[in-house]
């Protein structure tokens, strides 16, 4: 079985601030760290790996050069193979653009190292909270797609019974493979990196692919392609506290009717 | 310092270990019960960390002594307990293994160690010998196939845990040192016994006590090495365990700095932060200048002996300065925590005392001072 899993380096965002003049993101210092949702995608597949023989998993990502730090720690927690799409003219993408190149990627990797069975992704990026680029990959790729998984319940010859996660509990879907899947963090814990997949990792090859050679043209990548534009980034100022209304049930009942009529809620 | 790739993964690897695993209420419950988790001696493992610098052949993960130093330090930064169980088998119990163990003797004794399915300790010091190891009296009398073990070995790490033990003794007493002969001798042999373990100062949670042998019968397939070579294996096994100890105490005197900034910034007196006195700022800065320097003697001892360069006097200088210096900081940390520092619910508290013992063990900052001077005049 071949297993590609789309994963993404992103700042650490417990770590990163608004600046309050600009409305940008402060950069500056701050680390970067894989992907968390995109961490759970990758231990799934490497489950799969423990537990089916034969199992291969590659991992691919669109970025600037310093993502084969991540790539690479990867590789440190199982993954048999990494590529990195690294273009300047893949700069500036939204969703849109991204999964053209990523599905572009996964397109070439299936030529040089065979179809792939499963595609995994986490379910967002903690730096763009979009959610899309795993479903638009699928889209692009024109395979099926199931997004929220939470557990993978059975792999089947030719499909997969997963639980898709909903706001109140789950539903379980069986889906045709090859498929995408994108994963919550309910789904398992990743695994730690160990000293010999770092040591093993660090002579490994990460494969650098820029948009020739995975023949996307440059006005279907980057900022060119990108239907979306950011008009200006801001923190949202803080909720007020709230009020705790008391007294006995019938009292705080009446309290809240009136306190909602007031305010046209009701 | 080392900023490839390779090492600076290492480090993510046992800091994000450290910090996710070794919460402060797991610590406390080793404190008080100086028990520590099985589960999380079995994630150790997992992550590696029990064969560091063992090669792969043997279960090992392949990598060299810096790696082993880094994680060394990460992890003492935050239990300096649990790097106790990663010092043992890549260091005082696997190395005599490593050094002199034949294929079989590998194959059944250190693999399963490095696994982490097994715990193995190193017995040498006695009673009435310390540092002048070379003055053992427990015997090993051949009797066919069969060595008879007579003796006692003292503050023996992990003894209490261990299923089977390194264990020194003499098969010569007329030839003194090179009368040693080195047995892997297993734990359960009728007539081992471990005696109560020691009501330590720190470290708590990694059991220490003495090693009893009356008439234990050792069959000579477990004789580790040749006859009369024990001593050299001994020698050789802590000329680099002393690098263990030396990262051991950067990692400390690390989490001594971290705390002693973060209460200097904290604490105000006279309408100010402490840390704005220079009473304090200065103190601040010679730890760190201290401890910047013996975090560099650390890793070039460890480069010298990934080179198979001689690295003996650079191991020496490089436990018997950054073990001195963990003591001074800890000193010092706790100083500027004032009458906190003295009360067990700061962390600073129990690093200075989990710390005092490495000046002492793996060889005393005397002994050290030895090694180096007898290198500088030979």
């Amino acid at each position: 079985m071949h297993i590609i899993v789309c994963v993404k380096q992103v700042p650490d965002t417990n770590e990163v601030r608004i600046d309050p003049v600009k409305g940008t993101l402060i950069r500056d210092g701050v680390p970067s760290i894989l992907n968390p949702d995109d961490a759970n995608a990758l231990e799934g597949a490497l489950a799969i790996k423990d537990s089916v023989e034969g199992t291969r998993v590659s991992v691919v990502s669109m970025g600037p050069p310093q993502a084969t730090a991540m790539l690479r720690e990867c590789l440190a927690m199982g993954a048999d193979a990494a590529y990195l799409l690294s273009s300047r003219v893949f700069g500036g993408a939204d969703t849109y653009a991204t999964s053209t190149t990523l599905a572009a990627g996964i397109r070439k990797i299936e030529e040089v190292s065979g179809r792939a069975d499963l595609v995994f992704a986490g379910r967002q990026a903690i730096d763009g909270d979009t959610a899309q680029v795993g479903p638009q990959v699928a889209m692009r790729l024109d395979l099926p797609v199931v997004s929220y998984v939470q557990n993978i319940r059975e792999l089947k010859p030719s499909s997969v019974i997963v639980e898709r996660q909903l706001e109140d509990g789950f539903e379980v879907v069986e889906v045709q493979s090859p498929c995408v899947l994108t994963m919550v963090k309910e789904l398992n814990q990743p695994r730690y990196m160990t000293v010999r997949g770092i040591v093993d990792a660090c002579s490994q090859e990460i494969v650098i692919w820029d948009d020739l050679a995975v023949e996307v043209s440059p006005d279907q990548c980057g900022l060119k392609a990108s239907p979306t534009q950011v008009f200006r980034s801001f923190t949202p100022p803080p909720k007020d506290p709230g009020e705790i209304l008391q007294g006995n049930p019938g009292e705080v009942a009446s309290l809240l009717i009136n306190r909602l009529r007031k305010t046209h809620a009701l | 310092m080392i900023f490839a790739e390779k090492y600076e993964l290492i480090r993510k690897l046992a800091r994000e270990f450290a910090q996710k695993e070794f919460s402060s209420e797991i610590l406390d419950e080793v404190e008080e019960t100086s028990v520590f988790p099985p589960e999380l001696l079995k994630k150790m493992g997992d992550a590696g960390f029990y064969g560091i610098k063992v090669p792969v052949e043997l279960g090992g993960q392949g990598g060299d002594t810096l790696a082993y130093a880094i994680v060394m330090e990460e992890i003492a930064r935050v239990s300096p307990v649990a790097s106790l169980y990663v010092s043992s088998p890549n260091s005082l119990s696997g190395g005599p293994l490593l050094l002199s163990g034949n294929d079989e003797q590998k194959e059944a004794y250190l693999k399963p160690v490095v696994r982490g399915e097994k715990m193995l300790c190193f017995g040498l010091t006695e009673p009435g010998a310390g540092s002048d190891a070379g003055s053992m009296t427990t015997s090993a009398q051949r009797e066919g196939d069969y060595y008879i073990l007579n003796g006692r070995k003292t503050f023996i790490t992990m003894a209490p845990l261990s299923d089977y033990a390194i264990i020194y003794a003499k098969t010569d007493p007329s030839r003194g040192s090179k009368g040693i002969s080195a047995f892997i001798v297993d734990m359960n042999l009728p007539g081992l016994s471990c005696g109560k373990p020691e009501n330590k100062m720190g470290l708590k949670g990694c059991a220490t006590s003495d090693i009893i042998l009356e008439n234990v019968r050792v069959h000579k397939r477990d004789l580790l090495g040749e006859e009369g070579k024990g001593f050299i294996n001994a020698m050789k096994t802590l000329d680099v365990g002393r690098i263990g100890v030396a990262a051991q105490s950067v990692g400390v005197g690390q989490a001594c700095l971290d705390e002693a900034i973060k209460y200097a910034k904290e604490r105000k007196q006279f309408r100010k932060r402490i840390a704005d006195f220079q009473g304090i700022s200065f103190m601040l800065a010679d730890m760190a200048t201290k401890l910047a320097a013996a975090r560099e003697l650390v890793y070039n001892a460890a480069v010298l002996k990934d080179q198979n360069r001689d690295a003996s006097m650079a191991a020496s200088m490089a436990k018997y300065y950054a073990s001195e210096v963990c003591n001074e900081i800890a000193g010092k940390a706790l100083q500027i925590h004032g009458g906190y520092g003295f009360i067990k619910d700061y962390r600073v508290e129990r690093l200075y005392r989990d710390c005092r013992v490495f000046t002492i063990y793996e060889g005393t900052s005397q002994i050290q001072q030895l090694v180096i001077s007898n290198q500088l005049l030979k």
